[in-house]
């Protein structure tokens, strides 16, 4: 373990540079911490953090001049690794069909800089989903294989965070290049350093870095150990997998689906949902075609239509689907869970539907509580 | 000399203000493929020579307001093989269609001069209550690559790629920052259909609901929601009376803040 003191950290974002990789790191928007291609450590959202429940998100400033004081906003790495919307390939009309239009995209070398670590695990899943088995998807393969990732552990977790009941975090522990753990202590602002790659390795030895000392290993180790007792939320996960595929019928999904907006925003900022749609566009003459792929939602009807209709009608057996796909089929069909713990789906659903709550009465089989209730949705008049 | 294997479009203006149809010549980097493909048989905004009927595509904007509109939308059902409504009068009753809330005598009392000329139906309908619709564009105005879609997939005899999701699904794929969630912004945007591409949120604005309903929109819950946030009866019952204030799923969610 090495240490890097904090103004040095623009040495580290620099060799990055130098070996062509474009940055990309959280940056202030809008009122939110996102994600965006930045230039240096000024760019970064030095001194901010934000305040997540249930369908709500405050930025702040925080004036502690921490450069990863906060947690996760509502973009993630997937947008770069599954962009929301991807060429795969363009036509045009020729005497016999069509012919493919040969393309050289080049596709940028990506720095990632400040991944959580559930985003780790997070790519950990999309990585399974994409790359293991008999297909793999050469869009996502050539966006990830140059990927570098520079992780930074939390030690300030937010109110919808619940890595550590999915044992997803707070601590960085595999997947990336290079992992910083931001300490504040006596006076000092410095970051540990941990390597996890050749490639992480050869940028450090660029930088010289010294060994951490005692004292400076057990600050970063504390600063972790405190995050993980400090989660915003919780969610009990023995035998959940199992529990839920008998919850099937379970009065609660009506409850919810009652709040539902079927809006499918709480797919799209998940950072393992990786459902999409192929789109085949057509010029007016139909001399060229192209085909897209974008990001679906298991909450459009148009996901479940098959031959003969749709077969979720209901937001019921949407909301179900979703809920349990990520936390009780994604084990039998990718032997793990679907869901790391990183709150966002709580967060931004703009009706504060939140996933730790409903598994928490889904599994007690208590139908009457939930949360929201107070606040009072009323039935249906139409 | 007329190329008589090109198709007929024919574009029908019933009570609308032009906005929609107008979305048709502001296509201008199309407008010459488009007739290469189809021949505009009959759009008397863009040219006063009309070819007869039938029209192998009608485009069909405005609301039927006065007992004329409705008689000659028959006409033009019959003259169309494939007939498309564009935009919110057609879709919904239009902005027009606040007058079916409300007494529309007292209205023509308070508006013209001389009210005994004015005839007029007491509702603004959409044109799918007096004809059967082959496809119905959503949007006050509609989006303009979205009309070149729903054309080019008629001429290349593909379903139109028109989703009638919500417009959070447009927000998160642009990689916009919920207003409702970071701003505590009213939005009607869950409950609302795709196809602005998600406008007003990019402005730090909540969505209007132009488009109108969504699929599958759960209007009491987000009220709900909105009254959370603040929201008053009146602020919901202004809300959804807009643009598509008489689709159904929006009429009977603003009556029901009206009590
Ligand atoms: S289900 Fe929710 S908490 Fe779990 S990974 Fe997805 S967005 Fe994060
Ligand atoms: S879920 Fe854990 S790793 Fe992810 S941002 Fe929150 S504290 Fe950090
Ligand atoms: S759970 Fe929330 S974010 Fe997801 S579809 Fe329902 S209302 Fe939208
Ligand atoms: S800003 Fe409006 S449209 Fe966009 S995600 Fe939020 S609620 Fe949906």
């Amino acid at each position: 373990m090495f240490v890097l003191r904090h103004a040095r950290l623009d040495d580290l974002l620099d060799a990055l540079k130098r070996r062509g990789f474009t940055l990309v790191g959280p940056v202030v928007r809008d009122g939110a911490i996102v994600y965006d291609v930045i230039a240096s450590s000024s760019d970064l959202p030095i001194g901010y953090t934000h305040q997540q429940d249930a369908g709500s998100y405050h930025l702040i400033e925080a004036h502690d001049g921490a450069f990863f004081g906060y947690t996760v906003g509502p973009h993630s790495w997937k947008q770069y690794l599954n962009p929301p919307r991807t060429r795969l390939w363009k036509a045009k009309g020729s005497a016999n069909g069509f012919e493919i239009v040969q393309e050289n995209a080049n596709v940028p070398r990506y720095a990632f800089i400040g991944v959580r670590a559930c985003e780790l695990n997070a790519i950990a899943i999309l990585d399974r989903v994409f790359l293991q088995g008999s297909a793999v998807d050469f869009e996502y393969r050539r966006r990830r294989e140059h990927a570098f990732i520079l992780a930074v552990d939390c030690t300030r977790p937010g109110g919808t965070c619940f890595c550590a009941s999915m044992n997803a975090g707070p601590q960085a522990r595999s997947g990336f290049d290079l992992a910083l753990t931001e300490v504040f202590d006596n006076g000092e602002h410095y970051f540990t350093v941990v390597c996890g790659s050749e490639r992480g390795d050869e940028v450090l030895g660029e930088l010289c870095l010294e060994e951490a000392s005692e004292p400076e290993r057990q600050a970063a180790k504390h600063s972790i150990e405190e995050a993980g007792r400090h989660m915003g939320r919780k969610m009990e996960t023995a035998g959940l997998a199992e529990l839920l595929a008998s919850r099937v019928e379970h009065p609660h999904w009506e409850v919810v689906a009652k709040r539902c907006l079927t809006c499918g925003n709480c797919t799209l900022v998940c950072p393992t949902c990786f459902c999409s749609n192929v789109e085949d566009v057509t010029d007016l003459a139909g001399a060229f075609a192209e085909r897209w792929r974008t990001w679906d939602s298991c909450f459009t009807l148009d996901y479940s239509y098959i031959h003969g209709g749709n077969v979720r009608k209901t937001a019921v057996s949407r909301y179900r689907q979703w809920l349990t796909h990520k936390l009780s089929s994604w084990h039998s069909q990718f032997e793990m869970s679907g869901c790391v713990g990183c709150g966002r789906c709580i967060t931004w659903c703009p009706v504060g539907i939140d996933l730790t709550e409903e598994v928490r009465v889904l599994r007690d089989g208590a139908t009457a509580v939930t949360i929201g209730t107070e606040k009072g949705v009323p039935d249906a008049k139409h | 000399m007329r190329d008589k294997s090109k198709p007929k479009l024919a574009v029908w203006k019933f009570s609308s203000c032009d906005g929609c149809q107008l979305s048709l010549l502001d296509c201008e980097d199309e407008l010459l493929d488009l007739a290469s493909k189809i021949e505009i048989a009959n759009f008397p905004e863009a040219s006063r020579a009309v070819v007869k009927g039938p029209y192998e595509l009608s485009l069909v904007e405005g609301s039927i307001s006065t007992p004329h509109d409705a008689q000659r939308i028959q006409e033009v059902r019959r003259q169309s093989k494939f007939l498309v409504t564009i935009g919110a009068c057609a879709t919904a009753g239009g902005i027009q269609a606040l007058r079916n809330f409300a007494d529309v005598a007292e209205f023509a009392r308070y508006v013209y001069a001389a009210p005994q000329y004015i005839e007029t139906l007491s509702n603004s309908t959409p044109i799918a209550y007096h004809v059967f619709v082959d496809f119905e564009l959503r949007g006050c105005p509609i989006n303009k690559a979205q009309l070149v879609e729903v054309i080019g997939a008629f001429l290349n005899n593909r379903r139109p790629n028109v989703p009638h999701y919500s417009v959070c699904m447009e927000c998160k794929r642009r990689g916009t920052i919920c207003v409702m969630v970071a701003q505590g912004i009213p939005c009607l945007g869950p409950v609302t259909h795709a196809g602005c591409g998600a406008l007003c949120p990019a402005y730090r604005r909540g969505c209007y609901g132009c488009f109108g309903p969504m699929e599958t929109p759960n209007t009491v819950a987000l009220s709900s929601r909105w009254k959370e946030l603040g929201a008053a009866n009146a602020d919901l019952v202004r809300a959804y009376r807009t643009f598509n204030a008489f689709s159904e799923v929006f009429r009977k969610e603003s009556v029901a803040h009206e009590r």
